[in-house]
């Protein structure tokens, strides 16, 4: 019976995911090719070699920053261990367009490290060469340092749940510290890594705020100038299956390769117990995990706060406030939706390991890869179809207007949110519920739970971290989330992240700095919550062992 | 204790659906004017008329998809952007509806309205060429000017996916013809000081920075630098001249910000009062003083940035003709390889 419901909801789900991405398909289906040809003939290549030279720069990138940095800060102890260990999530916080403002104003020719340069030796405003910010090396520093957090968050809950004996067993056997990562450690927490890199990967084509303020023209931006500029709209659909593809592609390499081996923990292990580092190695680490904080938080914060405190804005003024409420009432609402329905589909395959309901996982992923305006237009056509069909229905039977009952409310952009985001939820609930050996689903079914019920008492339980880190990465994302908002709010339901993109587009960047910052501190809100819970439980697990 | 609970939750459900707002004394906005100072504007006239104003603000384009998702049922009365080509396609779309206003006719030049009254143009910028007074000595006088090799590695100017260079471009076909048109495209490319990056401000601060010599901007962010403090500008602006170019031809380019009461508007009367009060002399002033644009309506004082500027020759060119030649320009810059 409640199998049936996990499965009906499951579907449900599913079947909302598909909206938009069929609606994109029809779209793309119903227009000619001749704007595609006229792409192919003078941009596409370059848009594509371009997006593939992001997806590898940030995608390595973060492997190596997180992978790294979660390593150390679980199985190592160094003076600055606890706070580094919080604040290496914090990045997580800035949109990388915010990002891109901060060191625009820092890097650009007119910016101060060039100025400086130039005052100092006198060179002349061309006589010497500096990296260009807004290129795409530029757009790749940004989108890797507010990314990695993903692949350092999973990768951290991995290792948390490693066993060490693995580990030692390796040293034992002669392995050095580092060949044992590499060897044994590395590859028990691919599943939580790849995962990671996944959404980066993902988060990385989709982006369009950051590569569109650098001006680096990627598939993304495509998509928008055939849809504004050429005015083709089944031309931008047709690239939006170009993106899709990809990102399928590298969902389904994805699970296949966590599919050649099982990572569940069997029996009952101890953790990772820390390793004192001293001297020349403390500070080696002291750098490798300060690196990303000081370029991803550090730096970013001092600038937007020198930008913002020149600009008009009034954080206390209603306005402000009315922002405030708008983007935590979203984004909270966004984060027990979107996850409530990852654990649905989570557990949907684990019930029922077949064809659909891994069709239903990869559905529920793809949405990471779309650019959230083209989501956002996906779903308003058919909702808005059916508004107006029940508007008739119901002038009809019974003389009431009910308007647009869905589309002018915050519902469809909860909708756009929990597509736009259940890969992220899915990412970080999958991959624990990974580790979690099915004996112990057997067991608690031979002691009469149902499914739903081992759900609840036992897979929920046991997953609280990754649950949390869930609703932690998809309300931080709801909260910078801007196309989707855009398009779809309703009469004045401005965000913080619509108001910093007026100001910026308004090409005040000063102004959006403010905005801007807010955003970064409601997103270390749920980060320090986060924190302090995880410390908590380890405490009463410890007192318990 | 469920049937409570259930309840509460449709309770709950029910106050967060829509409201539909038919309610008298509204108006529903859609507009992508995204000026935080505009909010002057519409408190201004909310004051006067005790109308509440509702606005989505958003990217033309998308807002047009927007409206004709919704159809019949759109809570839309009035539809403002900032550029006529976007105007053009909302009309194509059907949009709009026709507006019989003596106010609006009366106020409105004849060249900045729909010759079928679906919409009005209210304020106005112009695109022009500004340069380095102290390295430049003969500044480009015409925007073809710009492709002139003698101004090699000068000029600066943002990316083709800006709508602001696509009309330019559009305007350009219009009056040379797409070859033409085209080789001025890759010539000016060949002239770029650097690849296109940022907005308009940033083309003028490379100037005062000494990495462009020649940029090309809209007139209103130079006057907001002349007005007020905008980093990195402000302090420098002596160095910068400026031309507003084809004097001697064509005229300046020009574009239009305007709007038009929505097809299906909920409250028409209030949409058709609120475009009269863009017209009135008061919000014609604000949108000089405000946003240091051109008033659309003749003879409202300038603010004194704007004044600064000098008064010079338009491009007339009607908005409909820039409007059909947007895809065709875009695809030329993409071919030129303006990036």
């Amino acid at each position: 019976m409640d199998r049936h419901f996990i499965s009906g909801v499951a579907l449900l789900v599913a079947a909302i995911c598909l909206l938009p991405i069929g609606g994109v398909v029809a779209a793309a289906l119903l227009g000619n090719l001749d704007t595609l040809r006229h792409l192919a003939e003078t941009v596409l290549w370059r848009y594509t070699w371009t997006t593939l030279v992001l997806v590898a720069l940030v995608g390595s990138g973060s492997i190596v920053l997180g992978a790294v940095t979660a390593w150390l800060v679980v199985t190592t102890e160094f003076r600055g261990r606890r706070w580094l260990e919080v604040a290496l999530v914090v990045p997580l916080a800035f949109p990388a367009y915010v990002l891109a403002y901060a060191y625009t104003h820092i890097l650009d020719h007119p910016g101060i490290v060039q100025t400086l340069l130039r005052d100092v030796t006198g060179w002349g405003p061309r006589a010497y060469w500096f990296p260009e910010v807004r290129s795409v090396g530029g757009a790749a520093m940004m989108l890797t340092l507010v990314l990695y957090p993903y692949v350092y968050l999973l990768a951290r809950a991995a290792f948390r749940l490693q066993a060490r004996a693995p580990y030692y067993a390796a040293r034992s056997l002669g392995a050095s510290g580092t060949g044992a990562f590499f060897r044994v450690a590395l590859p028990m927490a691919r599943p939580a890594i790849a995962a990671g890199a996944l959404l980066v990967v993902m988060e990385t084509i989709a982006d369009f705020g950051t590569v569109a303020h650098f001006g680096v023209q990627t598939f993304a931006t495509g998509i928008y100038t055939s849809w504004f500029s050429l005015a083709d709209r089944a031309a931008a659909a047709q690239l939006a299956i170009g993106l899709l593809a990809f990102a399928l592609l590298l969902a389904v390499l994805e699970q296949k390769n966590r599919g050649a081996a099982s990572y569940a923990l069997k029996g009952r292990q101890a953790p990772f117990s820390r390793t004192p580092l001293s001297g020349g190695r403390a500070l080696a680490a002291q750098a490798v995990c300060g690196f990303p904080v000081l370029l991803g938080v550090v730096v970013p914060t001092i600038a937007l706060f020198a930008m913002g405190l020149r600009s008009e804005q009034d954080i206390f003024s209603p306005r402000y406030l009315e922002f405030l409420h708008n983007t935590l009432k979203l984004a909270s609402v966004a984060a027990i939706v979107t996850v409530s329905a990852a654990v649905v589909i989570g557990t949907f395959r684990r019930v029922h390991p077949n064809r659909v309901s891994t069709a239903a996982l990869y559905v529920g992923r793809l949405g990471y890869a779309v650019p959230g305006g083209v989501i956002a237009v996906g779903l308003l056509v058919p909702f808005a179809g059916f508004d107006n069909w029940l508007d008739a229905r119901m002038e009809a039977w019974f003389d009431v207007s009910t308007g647009l009952l869905i589309t002018g409310s915050i519902w469809l952009m909860v909708a756009a949110y929990m597509i736009r985001f259940l890969a992220a939820a899915i990412g970080a609930y999958d991959s624990g519920l990974a580790t979690v050996t099915p004996n112990v689903d057997a067991a608690a079914r031979v002691l009469g739970r149902s499914a739903t019920g081992t759900v609840r008492s036992v897979h929920l339980p046991i997953l609280r971290p990754s649950l949390l880190t869930a609703l932690l990465i998809v309300f931080v994302d709801t909260v910078k989330e801007l196309p989707a908002t855009l398009i779809l709010r309703p009469f004045d339901h401005d965000t913080l992240a619509v108001q910093a993109f007026r100001l910026a587009s308004d090409e005040r960047l000063t102004g959006a700095a403010v905005p801007s910052l807010i955003i970064a501190g409601l997103g270390l809100i749920p980060v320090i919550l986060l924190c302090a819970q995880v410390a908590e439980w380890r405490r009463t697990s410890v007192a318990a062992t | 204790m469920t049937s409570i609970r259930s309840r509460l939750l449709t309770t709950a459900l029910a106050a967060t659906m829509a409201v539909p707002a038919f309610a008298q004394g509204e108006l529903n906005l859609y507009s992508s004017r995204h000026y935080d100072t505009d909010e002057r504007l519409y408190s201004d006239f909310t004051e006067m008329t005790g109308i509440t104003i509702n606005r989505i603000e958003g990217n033309a384009d998308e807002l047009i998809a927007r409206m004709e998702a919704e159809g019949d049922n759109s809570p839309a009365d009035v539809f403002l952007t900032v550029d006529t080509s976007r105007l053009e396609r909302a009309k194509d779309a059907g949009l709009f509806q026709t507006v019989e206003s003596e106010v609006l006719e009366a106020r409105v030049p004849a060249y900045a309205q729909d010759d079928e009254n679906q919409w009005f143009g209210f304020s106005q910028r112009s695109r022009i060429i500004f340069y380095d007074e102290n390295d430049v000595d003969t500044p480009p006088a015409t925007y073809q000017d710009l492709a002139d090799p003698a101004y090699e590695n000068q000029v600066c100017i943002r990316s083709s996916s800006n709508v602001y260079n696509q009309t330019l471009t559009g305007a350009l076909i219009a009056h040379l013809g797409e070859e033409a048109t085209l080789d001025w495209a890759e010539a000016v490319v060949s002239n770029f000081a650097r690849d296109p990056q940022g907005g308009d401000t940033d083309q003028l601060r490379g100037i005062v920075s000494g990495e462009c010599d020649i940029a090309v901007a809209n007139t209103y962010y130079f006057a907001r630098a002349i007005r007020k403090d905008v980093d990195g500008l402000s302090d420098s602006r002596d160095m910068i001249g400026w031309v507003f170019p084809n004097q001697d031809s064509t005229g300046a380019h020009m574009n239009l910000s305007g709007g038009g009461v929505a097809a299906n508007a909920p409250n028409p009367d209030n949409a058709v009062r609120f475009l009269e009060y863009l017209a009135s002399d008061q919000a014609q002033e604000y949108f000089s003083a405000g946003n240091d644009e051109y008033p659309a309506v003749p003879g409202v004082a300038l603010s004194p940035s704007v004044a600064e500027l000098g008064f010079f020759k338009p491009d007339d060119l009607d908005a409909a003709v820039i409007a059909d030649n947007i895809p065709a320009a875009q695809m030329l810059l993409n071919e030129a390889g303006w990036e």
